[in-house]
């Protein structure tokens, strides 16, 4: 006898629809499962037996083929139980057949027959709503996280049994709904404010300037300067997320199983801050079986790297193509998975070995050639990527001591949300959302220079000894820096900020 | 014009007795009136009398031409002043063989702090841009810059003090009212409006080489010291350098290049003792001079000048008590952080300000 229903896979961060077909025919007992599933699959078949004898029902000595359909694609993970125990079931005439097309299953099961969490249950939902399936049928601690997906009946369930009783409607099991509403609660409280930050305001005005426009940045100062401070207080002055971009967040963070419980949709932005022993694929994401890296965890937030030299050359490297464009895609054998990867990155680094080289006391024991070796070590290329770089000199204990706290992280996000607003604006057509994104053709039309502007880059240039790389950053940043001003045209007090904010680029550091 | 005045351009006129004999005669005779009167006869009695000096005493065309001198200076707008005024420079009457008159365009100031630049006429353009750099930075702090107005390193030297919107006087190897070389008329004009020409010889003498060397032993006279940006083995900057160490003012040096003609005078000097200057610093120190004295000044006319806004007046004023964080020069401004940084690179750029590492910002060299 033949069923079918149908479960979920992962492909990225996007699930698929797998049909899980049940052929049962006398001869020798056997319980075949084909479908090119992992470890994991194969041996849902001691559990699926257990559970089913374990829940009351009769598992059938006959000859059992279990597909899961599409057989190309690689499956794992445990998420397949409880369909699987279903299509036997079905194949025994357990349970009715004909309402199943209109249900997605997913659910790891024990051998007593309960119901376990599993991973990536948003992508699921979303997947589901996607092929006009209306039920989800998933484990009651998955529910919230489904729930986020409007239009779609979820149906949470404690163990197996339950399930074939709510299928054959001997009971029912109302669809769950969220008791909080995620968007209400999505202006999430950072327990973090910029105001905590005492002094520093040149380095404050320049993290606005990056979250307003989007821009990398890499900041350089002493230990014990704040830098990390700081960057943590990046996302609280970064606009709040759309609907849309929470739940893009929160599938990948489904996926990476990292969601933390109760919670049904990521509202606050990612902050990620990985140390700096992370391999090249724990950052860009990959693996015999891919997981999302940290680039990809940071989606739509702020990826961290602090003491950026320490990271391995390698791992800094493969960096740069996500970086520029806002998606990386790891190809493997049998599959090539591309995980979204819009971050704003920030950097932090020491001046030198020692750390103390912009130390006003100036107690700097490295030499020159130390000094110019230790940040040499960031390449170019990568280094291209940051629009904005940022000296960050250590407080004196009587700044600490005074009041001067400066803006509430949410009288300034208050701003880069108009900046940002006004550059959504302006690119509604190009499918770019800030100036950081802004490509050399677009450069031409919207970062136009008059004369006296141009005078002064020209001047900069041959003044202040800066590389040819910093143009196009330059232009970047003051048309951010304009933006803010709510000015049309970019005026020299725009572009002379700009400048100022390419310090690596000059001769002060011998680059 | 005053009476007494005519005995005096008539004494600046005899040119054929050396300035030292006639030093001689007006100390003898008290004041050039008397020799006038003199009669032959008693003049032969003097024993400073040889009878070439004898002979332009009594020349009648030097005292034909008084008049027509007095209508040049007037012509040219000029003064006339004599040994004996308040207005002549103190240091320069003490030096052997001063001159009795000096011819005057423009205006004289008393007690200011002189120092001399002087070089190769056909200087090189290390050479020039020294002199003017130097000239620029000592007279940013309100040193006058004194030098002789011929090409090369002199014009400098002058063209850089007049940058800084500081006083530099030129002191000419001919009348005040003749132009030599002609192409620095633009410069002579705006020497004398904001510093003086100044000369020992009669309105319409012209630039005889004879009068050149002589020329500069007013040159170090004036000055307190003496600073040679390039010379060659035989140039006439080395005779001011004599004519500085004559006088006991202080001899300064720019080095140069082992191996160029042009340096060869100065590298010379250093190796014999002048003082090697390698910025404006190094002279001012010998001057005891505060070596910030006068930067407001300076910085309020270079930035007038510059047509800059109040901010960058406010931010260089600030950096004047020394180098600063720019979010210290933010609150102590009064200036918006953003403001700040643009206005920085803005003056950066402009030349006033240099970045230190780790966001410092100092007012350039």
């Amino acid at each position: 006898m033949y069923s079918k229903l149908k479960s979920c896979g992962l492909l990225g961060i996007d699930g698929y629809v797998v049909e899980v077909e049940t052929d049962i025919s006398s001869g020798i007992p056997v319980f075949d499962l084909v479908g090119l599933g992992d470890a994991a699959i194969r041996e849902a078949r001691e559990r699926v037996r257990s559970a089913i004898k374990n829940s009351g029902y009769e598992f059938p000595i006959r000859r059992i083929t279990l597909n899961l359909a599409p057989a190309n694609l690689k499956k794992e993970g445990s998420s397949f139980d409880l369909a699987i125990a279903l299509g036997v079931l079905a194949s025994t005439e357990e349970i009715e057949t004909e309402a199943l097309g209109n249900y997605l299953f997913t659910g790891e099961l024990s051998l007593d027959g309960e119901v376990k969490p599993v991973k990536g249950v948003l992508p699921m939902a979303v997947c589901a709503r996607q092929n006009g399936i209306d039920n989800i049928v998933l484990p009651r601690e998955n529910a919230e996280e489904a729930s986020v997906v409007k239009g779609l009946n979820v149906i949470p369930v404690r163990n197996l049994k339950e399930t074939v009783e709510f299928i054959n409607k001997k009971t029912n099991i109302f669809p769950f709904v969220s008791s909080n509403d995620c968007m209400k609660s999505a202006r999430k409280e950072y327990d973090v404010d910029f105001a905590d930050v005492k002094g520093q305001e040149n380095v404050k005005r320049a993290l606005e300037v990056a979250a307003s426009g989007g821009h990398n940045c890499i900041m350089i100062g002493s230990p014990g300067s704040g830098k990390t401070m700081l960057a943590k207080r990046l996302p609280t002055i970064l606009p709040s997320m759309t609907f849309e971009e929470g739940l893009e967040v929160t599938k990948i963070h489904s996926i990476a199983g990292i969601l933390p419980p109760g919670i049904s949709l990521i509202t606050a932005r990612p902050f990620r801050s990985p140390h700096h022993t992370i391999s090249d694929i724990g950052l860009v994401g990959g693996g015999a079986m891919p997981k999302p890296g940290e680039i990809s965890l940071a989606h739509y937030g702020v990826l961290f790297l602090d003491e950026l030299p320490e990271f391995s050359k390698k791992s800094l490297e493969v960096l740069r193509q996500p970086l520029e464009d806002g998606v990386i895609t790891i190809s493997r054998v049998n599959a090539s998975l591309t995980y979204p990867a819009k971050t704003m990155l920030i950097c932090a680094a020491n001046p030198c070995k020692c750390g103390r080289y912009l130390d006003p006391a100036g107690q700097c024991t490295c030499t020159p050639r130390q000094v110019q070796q230790y940040l040499g070590k960031l390449s170019g290329p990568l280094l291209d990527r940051m629009d904005i770089h940022i000296e960050v000199s250590s407080v004196k204990y009587r700044e600490l001591d005074s009041g001067s706290a400066g803006d509430l992280s949410s009288t300034i996000r208050e701003r880069v949300e108009v900046t940002r607003q006004i550059q959504l604006d302006r690119y509604k057509s190009m499918r770019i959302y800030s100036n950081s994104q802004l490509q050399p053709a677009m450069m031409s039309k919207f970062c136009k220079l008059d004369e006296k502007c141009r005078d002064i880059l020209r001047n900069a240039f041959d003044r202040l000894g800066m590389s040819a790389r910093a143009h196009s950053r330059i232009l970047k940043v003051s048309r951010t820096i304009a933006d803010m001003e709510r000015s049309e045209e970019i005026k020299p007090v725009h572009l002379a900020e700009a400048i100022q904010y390419r310090s690596l680029d000059r001769k002060v550091w011998n680059m | 014009m005053d009476i007494d005045l005519k005995y005096w351009i008539w004494f600046s006129s005899l040119v054929k007795i050396s300035p030292r004999r006639r030093l001689k005669l007006l100390e003898y005779f008290g004041d050039p009136a008397f020799l006038w009167e003199c009669p032959e006869v008693e003049l032969k009695k003097l024993p400073i009398c040889t009878p070439l000096v004898i002979e332009a005493i009594l020349d009648k065309q030097c005292r034909s031409d008084v008049p027509g001198i007095i209508e040049a200076i007037k012509k040219c707008n000029g003064t006339i002043i004599t040994i004996r005024d308040g207005i002549y420079p103190e240091a320069l009457r003490n030096i052997p063989g001063a001159p009795a008159v000096l011819y005057c365009r423009g205006k004289l100031v008393k007690d200011e702090i002189c120092i001399a630049v002087v070089g190769s006429r056909r200087a090189t353009s290390y050479g020039l841009d020294m002199a003017k750099r130097l000239s620029r930075d000592l007279a940013g702090r309100g040193v006058t810059i004194i030098s002789g107005m011929a090409r090369g390193i002199d014009s400098k030297a002058h063209t850089g003090a007049l940058e800084a919107g500081g006083r530099t006087v030129a002191v000419l190897g001919c009348g005040v009212d003749v132009i030599y070389p002609y192409e620095n008329s633009g410069l002579m004009d705006r020497i004398c409006q904001s510093g003086a020409v100044l000369s020992e010889y009669i309105p319409g003498t012209p630039p005889i080489s004879f009068n050149f060397p002589a020329r500069n032993r007013i040159i170090s006279g004036l000055s307190q010291g003496v600073t040679i940006i390039e010379a060659s083995d035989r140039s006439g900057s080395l005779i001011t350098a004599e004519f500085a160490l004559e006088q006991g003012r202080e001899v300064f040096a720019v080095p140069g290049n082992i191996n160029s003609m042009n340096s060869s005078g100065t590298n010379r000097l250093i190796r014999d003792g002048a003082k090697l200057v390698t910025n404006a610093g190094d002279i001012l120190e010998e001057l005891k001079m505060n070596n910030t004295a006068n930067d407001n000044v300076y910085w309020k006319k270079q930035l007038l000048q510059n047509a800059m806004g109040e901010e960058e007046l406010t931010i260089s004023q600030r950096l004047l008590d020394g180098p600063a964080h720019i979010d210290v020069i933010s609150r102590d401004c009064g200036i918006s952080v953003q403001l700040a940084g643009s206005v920085l690179v803005m003056l950066e750029l402009s030349g006033f300000v240099e970045q230190l590492p780790g966001k410092f910002y100092k007012l350039a060299e």
